[in-house]
């Protein structure tokens, strides 16, 4: 089973700064670490490895540093990893980045199975991933807590719903998207580390992904961000359960001591 | 400090900080509140290779020395010597097999060990048996192709948990020191059991426990070395194994440094934080300057091993004497000042003062260690003919 892992670079601190007039984030100065969410992603895709046989590969798109966060990837175990690296890719959507990545696993021959977080924590989109499924025509699911091989064929997925869980069952290739919950990611290996260390990460470019410059980066964007700022709290929220009623008492009881009623 | 360490052996160190980090801090007070055995962490070391250590690569080891292995348990105890101590005892009971083992022996032992599926433990203490190995009362009989084991060892760290268990055994008392053996003996053989799970008061979610073995019966060819072997594998054993006691000792003095400092610069008392006092100032650069010294004599005695001397009997004993009594000292002293909330189980100190006071007991008491240099003193100078 052929098995694609796509990771991103986030910044690991929470105070991002942002450029004024592109409204994209400054990276500089900031350590970056692999977007925790994909790294359930890679933990899932090195399990159904050890299930079903086959490889690892990770994926990232990304400035020429993105290739540390693959490095730190193959220590966990991954077989190997793939940059996709052009200035012509800067700035792009989630649809230009979906495209390229799209391109790229086109590129190494596709997948059976296509695995990502299921989003970043710097742009929180949740994107990505369904939107690469829809440039590969792939069936996808995303928000994935479990997922269990029927055979090498067909995948049962269990999508996390707010309170619950749909079953849902997929036939291979598909792209799935995994929350936190689905597993506890490996530590790194030491014999992978060094294994890692001196393990070439091959870098596909704008030629080498056979694409115009118009259809990647900034050119290649619908959208751009025009303003980012934090939302307005939620406010506090309860679920209760019991017979209409309780519910019904407990609600009027609630409401008085809110002095609403 | 830099202690000009390769890349390799800083990779090494990175590895086993990670671990420490993300996955031994976080449980260490539960592990330690519930007497409870860390199998996970004990499978995140497995999965990181670092279980191989020491082991050849040609059994599926990484190859590394003494030092590598120093560097590796003073990084996980500085989170906890319990998780620390149950990984160091696995060693302890695959170093015999290492050092003695025929290459049948090491090829079936070994690999498995090294991947960290199964654990090992050392049985050399009983009841009548401390300091005094002399008493070992459990008797290795043999009988046509086999050896038969009857007796009860003490207090073995890891008894229970492990699968592989390297013993020593009387196979014939009238010889006296030359009188013991020493056998690999498996949890799956008939007339091996263990005790109940010792209650004590440090380390508490390693496992300690009796190992009984009454008429326990095994293949001749699971003695380690030659007949009468015994106490020289035994004490070769603990010539490798005592500066891992003293790595943990100097992982534990630093985390509680790490602890003290952290502590008297965020607690204010007469309207400024106590760490500008010179009262405490002062404690700190003692610890500090104390884990340092204790630090260079550990790397140093490892290096001198890894250089493959003759004997280094004395140089081991150093390095376990040295930092383990600065480890009792430097936690004594972070719980005097954190103090109040020192004394509380809320804050890690507590636990490191309890943890600290095995590391002058286990692998021979600090005052058997003072025996030793000293007895080498002794024979050191009588070479000279001075």
């Amino acid at each position: 089973m052929k098995i694609i892992v796509c990771i991103k670079q986030v910044p690991e601190t929470q105070e991002i700064r942002l450029d004024p007039v592109t409204h994209t984030l400054l990276r500089e100065g900031v350590k970056s670490i692999i977007n925790p969410f994909d790294l359930y992603a890679l933990e899932e895709g090195l399990r159904a490895r050890e299930r079903q046989g086959g490889t690892v590969t990770v994926l990232s798109m990304g400035p020429p540093q993105a290739g540390d966060a693959l490095r730190e990837a193959l220590t966990y175990g991954a077989d190997d990893a793939v940059l996709l690296s052009d200035r012509a890719f800067a700035g792009a959507d989630t649809w230009a980045t979906a495209f390229t990545l799209a391109r790229g696993i086109t590129k190494l021959g596709g997948a059976d199975l296509i695995l990502c977080g299921k989003q970043a924590i710097d742009g929180d989109t949740a994107q990505v991933g369904p939107e690469m499924a829809a440039f590969l025509d792939l069936p996808y699911v995303a928000w994935a807590r479990k997922l269990t091989f029927v055979d090498s064929e067909v995948l049962q997925v269990e999508r996390l719903l707010d309170h619950g869980y749909d079953g849902i069952e997929v036939r291979l290739p598909a792209l799935i998207t995994v929350v936190k919950e689905i597993n506890e990611p490996r530590v790194p290996s030491f014999k992978a580390k060094l294994r890692a260390k001196s393990q070439k990460i091959p870098v596909l470019s704008l030629p080498d992904l056979e694409l115009e410059p118009d259809q990647v980066g900034l050119p290649g964007s619908f959208t751009q961000v025009v303003k980012v700022f934090p939302p307005p709290a939620r406010g506090a929220r309860e679920l209760w359960e019991g017979t209409p009623t309780e519910l019904a008492n407990r609600l009027w009881t609630r409401l008085q001591e809110l002095k609403i009623g | 400090m830099n202690y000009l360490l390769t890349e390799e052996q800083q990779m090494l160190q990175e590895l086993a900080t990670q671990i420490a980090e993300e996955r031994i801090k976080p449980v260490r007070a539960e592990l330690d509140e519930e007497e409870r055995f860390p199998t996970e962490i004990v499978q995140d070391l497995a999965q990181s290779d670092l279980f191989g250590v020491i082991i050849p690569e040609a059994y599926g080891g990484l190859g590394l020395g003494c030092l590598e292995n120093c560097l590796v348990l003073e990084a996980l105890s500085r989170a906890c010597v319990g998780v620390a101590t149950t990984y160091a005892a696995s060693f302890l009971g695959a170093y015999p097999i290492l050092l003695f083992g025929s290459e049948a022996q090491k090829g079936q032992y070994l690999p498995e060990l090294a991947r960290g599926d199964k654990l090992a433990a050392f049985a050399l203490t009983e009841s009548q048996a401390g300091s005094d190995a002399g008493g070992i009362q459990t008797v290795a009989v043999k009988d046509g192709d086999d050896y038969v084991l009857d007796g009860t060892k003490q207090w073995i760290t890891n008894a229970g948990e492990a699968e592989t268990y390297t013993v020593i055994a009387i196979t014939d008392r009238a010889k006296g020191a030359r009188g013991a053996s020493a056998f690999i003996v498996e949890s799956s053989d008939t007339g091996i059991s263990f005790g109940k799970k010792e209650k004590k008061m440090g380390i508490r979610s390693s496992a300690t426990r009796e190992i009984i073995f009454q008429n326990c019966r095994i293949p001749a060819d699971r003695r380690l070395g030659k007949e009468g072997q015994g106490f020289i594998i035994a004490l070769k054993t603990l010539d490798y194994s005592r500066p891992g006691v003293g790595a943990l000792a100097v992982g534990l003095a630093q985390g509680a440094l790490e602890e003290s400092v952290h502590f008297a610069r965020q607690r204010h008392q007469f309207g400024t934080p106590i760490i500008s006092f010179q009262a405490i100032q002062h404690m700190l650069a003692d610890m500090a300057t104390e884990i340092e010294a204790a630090r260079a004599l550990l790397y140093a005695v490892a290096r001198y091993i890894d250089s493959q001397p003759k004997d280094f009997t004395k140089q081991s004993a150093m390095a376990k004497l040295f930092p383990t009594d600065v480890a009792m000292r430097v936690t004594t002293d972070a719980v005097q000042i954190l103090a109040g909330h020192g004394y509380m189980r809320e804050y890690p100190v507590e636990k490191m003062m309890r943890d600290a006071k095995i590391l002058q007991i286990f692998e021979g008491t600090n005052q058997i260690q003072r025996n030793i240099i000293g007895q080498a003193l002794n024979k050191e100078f009588s070479k000279k003919g001075k």
